[in-house]
């Protein structure tokens, strides 16, 4: 018996000396993620968390410029955009090949949004494809030479380049598709700077360096995404050393962190918004000077440094700043200003009002939803509203919001993140896009001169003049005040200090081309 | 085998297969009743009625909830558990990858709880209100009385963030690793913590049994006899009080089960209860059909087990 002890003791103390796991591999970077991803079809996923990995294997025909949401070449080399707006017609880069071998071509490109668009295309099966309506609009792609493609739209779309620049536009190889079916999700094949190796369910995704990437090939040799779903452990990864780079770290811990010198902190405002829609059929919200009251009760300063620890800042309207040509800088926060909110829901006679407010427990871009609304409702009782708060889990809640707030409640939490300042307004505050329509207008705004500056905007390709009508549109929001609005998130990551050249982008994707690691 | 072991095990195993149908039509239509559905849970921000109802159509979802049901029963009688909504592939290929992580997960802590538990609930019954069992008990109902999930981030921190001892998470090293050593020291902390909460239940019940054994007169017969005390102990009283111990050892293999469920959800191990609380979460139907299918059937199974070794030992016990 004390043998047999002994024996397993020394064992286990050879184990613990060969300490492998308290390092990752040299230049070989270890990602701790939120989720492990769905699928690794881009057209198949609506995830953030699968994006991250997405945008490394796979290229789209344009892409956002580093730094910004502005859309740049990729695998299109240049585009022209026909008078009317309704023609797009692009010159594809030559010499690319997919990871798998095959050619990427103009054939390519009209497979891929085939597949995605059209019903009766033999791997249209391959689906279900949720984002497709990102290329709504899209009537026609037609192959114009080898490198040569043109899309045709149904009507002009302004938004159509940078939706092509999101992960539902990345272009994957045909041949995988064909050779996969419907599994094609785990076994893909794109042209990025990465090209997959294998995926473990629920331990790691890994990727490896693609040495004849078109834009220079990677430092690293490969790059392993690791689901880890509780926050607490993913942090005590961090800290063990078991992974490199985290993403979403909880407002708590960004201290810890932030005190260590053998990790970074990386933080980026991207196109997010946190805000409480209002019930504008019913009373008390219906009146304009309630809806500023909310506004001006709130005090978002306190939300995002104490609730949120500084992950976010207060948002002004409808459109994040992220949107840099878009946003109107003239426009200030609503102040904290508890005594005008008081009198103007005196003077609307709402004071005493019962005030039903939807809560989830959390959801993607929600942040720290019930702590958030908790607060929100000590400020509104503060100024004489009587809010009763009703938490939902996620899916529940979003089954609920939905279909529109009418005879159920009076406000709801909700956040969008979105590639175009034309998805947010034009899903969201149109009177076409009141729920019974389609849309996602909850709380059922409606103004004339909103909807037709939208429209607008969805139909110019000149810069400048979007941006003259989205400005001009969050005027007029910020003052209607359909929303409350709260903040803008910003994401962060932490990563060791071996890591250098990490920078997150504003389209919240993860970008690890440059990234390499000491 | 002469007292029919087989023949009782047959009319077991055939009853079990009522429990599992009750229990899928149980599973489907709760998951019918929580709000919320797969095609929103897929589209999230953008679940519009209008794309709900298109994936709702794609995903076969617009049906009637009875006839979804019989297709799925008329599938699984075939071998066919259709595919996971969310991860787009066969669900029996997904259960039974992650069904092989909770075997050795759970596997792994129920002997560590049998061993301690057994071992604790005689130290604990011989030496009744010594020092020894007074220690021991407090030791054993800080366990039954902590959650799981929280005892495993307190190792965590300990082990792996302070220490470095032991790998955080995961059950094998992210990049080279993958034989048995690497999965021992993945598996040490989930699986002690694990077996750390169980084990109360098994020394409770093991002391207790033990008690009420060693009061027996032919306990008193034997130590009379001038038998050595480890061997009245062991010999004498534990066989016969293991006569009790071995169900409830069943119960807690279907209780390690269930308790996997926060275990591996804390240790990010692989195992068929991480899969289930996310399958949940995102409605995935058929996906939690097949896993709780899997899950109950091994309860039902371990049970069953318990009950024939019971029946082994205890000639009283009838078949």
């Amino acid at each position: 018996m004390k043998q047999t002890i002994r024996t397993l003791l020394m064992g286990l103390a050879v184990l613990a000396g060969s300490t492998l796991w308290a390092e990752t591999p040299p230049n070989v970077l270890v990602v701790g993620q939120i989720a492990e991803p769905q699928s690794l079809d881009p057209h198949a996923v609506t995830a953030v968390n699968d994006f991250r990995i997405l945008v490394n294997i796979y290229d789209g025909l344009v892409r956002y410029q580093d730094g910004t949401l502005n859309v740049e070449p990729s695998l299109a080399e240049s585009w022209t955009i026909s008078d009317d707006g309704t023609q797009y017609t692009f010159d594809l880069r030559e010499g690319v090949e997919f990871h798998d071998g095959t050619p990427f071509n103009a054939e390519a490109v009209v497979f891929n949004f085939e597949r995605m668009l059209n019903e009766d295309h033999p791997y249209h099966d391959t689906g279900p494809f949720p984002l497709a309506f990102y290329f709504g609009q899209v009537a026609e792609v037609e192959a114009l030479g080898e490198y040569r493609v043109r899309f045709t739209l149904s009507e002009p779309f302004a938004p159509f380049l940078s939706n092509l620049a999101y992960p539902t536009g990345l272009i994957i190889s045909p041949s995988a598709v064909r050779e996969h079916g419907e599994d094609v999700g785990r076994n893909p094949s794109g042209t990025g700077a990465y090209q997959f190796e294998e995926w473990e369910a629920n331990s790691r995704v890994v990727v490896s360096r693609n040495d004849d990437y078109w834009d220079g090939a990677p430092d690293l040799e490969a790059v392993v995404f690791r689901p880890i779903t509780d926050a607490n452990t993913r942090v005590a990864e961090m800290l063990s050393g078991g992974i490199d780079m985290m993403v979403e770290v909880p407002p708590d811990n960004v201290a810890t962190f932030a005190s260590d010198d053998s990790f970074n902190i990386y933080e980026q405002a991207g196109p997010h918004l946190w805000f409480l829609i209002l019930n504008l059929k019913e009373e008390p919200m219906n009146d304009k000077r309630v809806r500023q009251a909310v506004n001006y009760a709130i005090n978002k300063k306190a939300l995002v440094e104490d609730v949120l620890q500084g992950t976010a800042t207060v948002a002004t309207g409808p459109t994040p700043p992220a949107f840099g040509w878009a946003y109107n800088e003239d426009l200030e926060p609503y102040p904290y200003d508890p005594d005008k909110a008081r009198e103007l829901i005196q003077a609307a006679g709402a004071d005493g009002a019962e005030v039903t407010f939807y809560v989830t427990e959390g959801g993607s871009g929600m942040l720290d939803p019930i702590s958030m609304g908790t607060a929100i409702q000590a400020d509104l009782a503060a100024v004489g509203l009587d809010v009763n708060i009703e938490t939902y889990e996620w899916n529940t809640f979003l089954g609920r919001v939905n279909p529109g707030l009418e005879g159920k409640a009076d406000m709801a939490e909700m956040a969008w993140m979105t590639n175009d300042p034309d998805t947010l307004p034009f899903l969201a505050l149109r009177t076409e896009a009141w729920p019974e329509n389609g849309g996602f207008n909850s709380g059922y705004y409606s103004n004339e001169r909103v909807d037709e500056l939208l429209n607008k905007a969805r139909t110019s390709t000149d810069q400048a003049e979007r941006a003259r009508l989205y400005k001009e549109m969050q005027e007029i929001v910020y003052e209607d005040a359909p929303w409350a609005f709260i903040a803008n998130w910003q994401q962060n990551a932490v990563a060791t200090s071996n890591v250098q050249n990490f920078k997150l982008q504003p389209s919240f994707l993860l970008l690890l081309h440059d990234v390499s690691k000491q | 085998m002469e007292r029919q072991i087989w023949p009782y095990i047959g009319r077991r195993l055939v009853m079990t297969i009522p429990v599992l149908f009750g229990l899928t039509v149980i599973v489907f239509f709760i998951m019918a009743l929580i709000p919320g559905d797969p095609a929103t849970a897929i589209l999230g921000s953008y679940a519009t009625p209008e794309n709900v109802a298109q994936l709702n159509a794609q995903l076969g979802l617009d049906k009637p909830l009875v006839q979804q049901y019989l297709t799925w029963l008329g599938n699984v009688v075939q071998g066919d558990f259709g595919r996971s909504y969310n991860q787009n592939r066969e669900v029996i290929e997904i259960v039974g990858e992650r069904f092989g992580a909770t075997l050795i997960l759970a596997g792994t802590a129920l002997v560590l709880c049998s061993i301690f538990g057994l071992l604790v609930g005689i130290i604990s019954a011989v030496y009744q209100y010594g020092w020894a069992d007074k220690i021991l008990t407090l030791i054993v109902l800080i366990g039954i009385s902590t959650p799981a999930f929280w005892l495993g981030l307190l190792m965590i921190m300990l082990f792996a963030v302070q220490l470095r001892w032991l790998p955080a998470s995961g059950m094998f090293a992210v990049y080279g690793g993958g034989d048995l050593p690497d999965l021992i020291l993945h598996l040490i902390l989930p699986a002690s913590t694990l077996a750390f909460i169980a084990t109360g239940v098994i020394a409770r019940l093991t002391r207790a049994s033990m008690l009420e054994v060693l009061r027996q007169d032919y306990i008193r017969t034997a130590r009379a006899k001038g038998l050595n005390e480890r061997r009245v102990i062991y010999r004498h009283a534990f066989k016969a009080a293991l006569v009790s111990i071995v169900p409830v050892i069943g119960i807690q293999a279907g209780f390690v089960l269930g308790g996997a469920v926060y275990i591996e959800t804390v240790f990010q191990w692989p195992g068929i209860g991480s899969m289930l609380v996310n399958a949940i979460s995102t409605r995935d139907l058929l996906l939690v059909q097949g896993g709780v299918l899997v899950v109950a059937a091994a309860y039902v199974f371990f049970n069953l087990v318990a009950d024939v070794v019971q029946v082994m030992l205890d000639p009283r016990v009838s078949t």
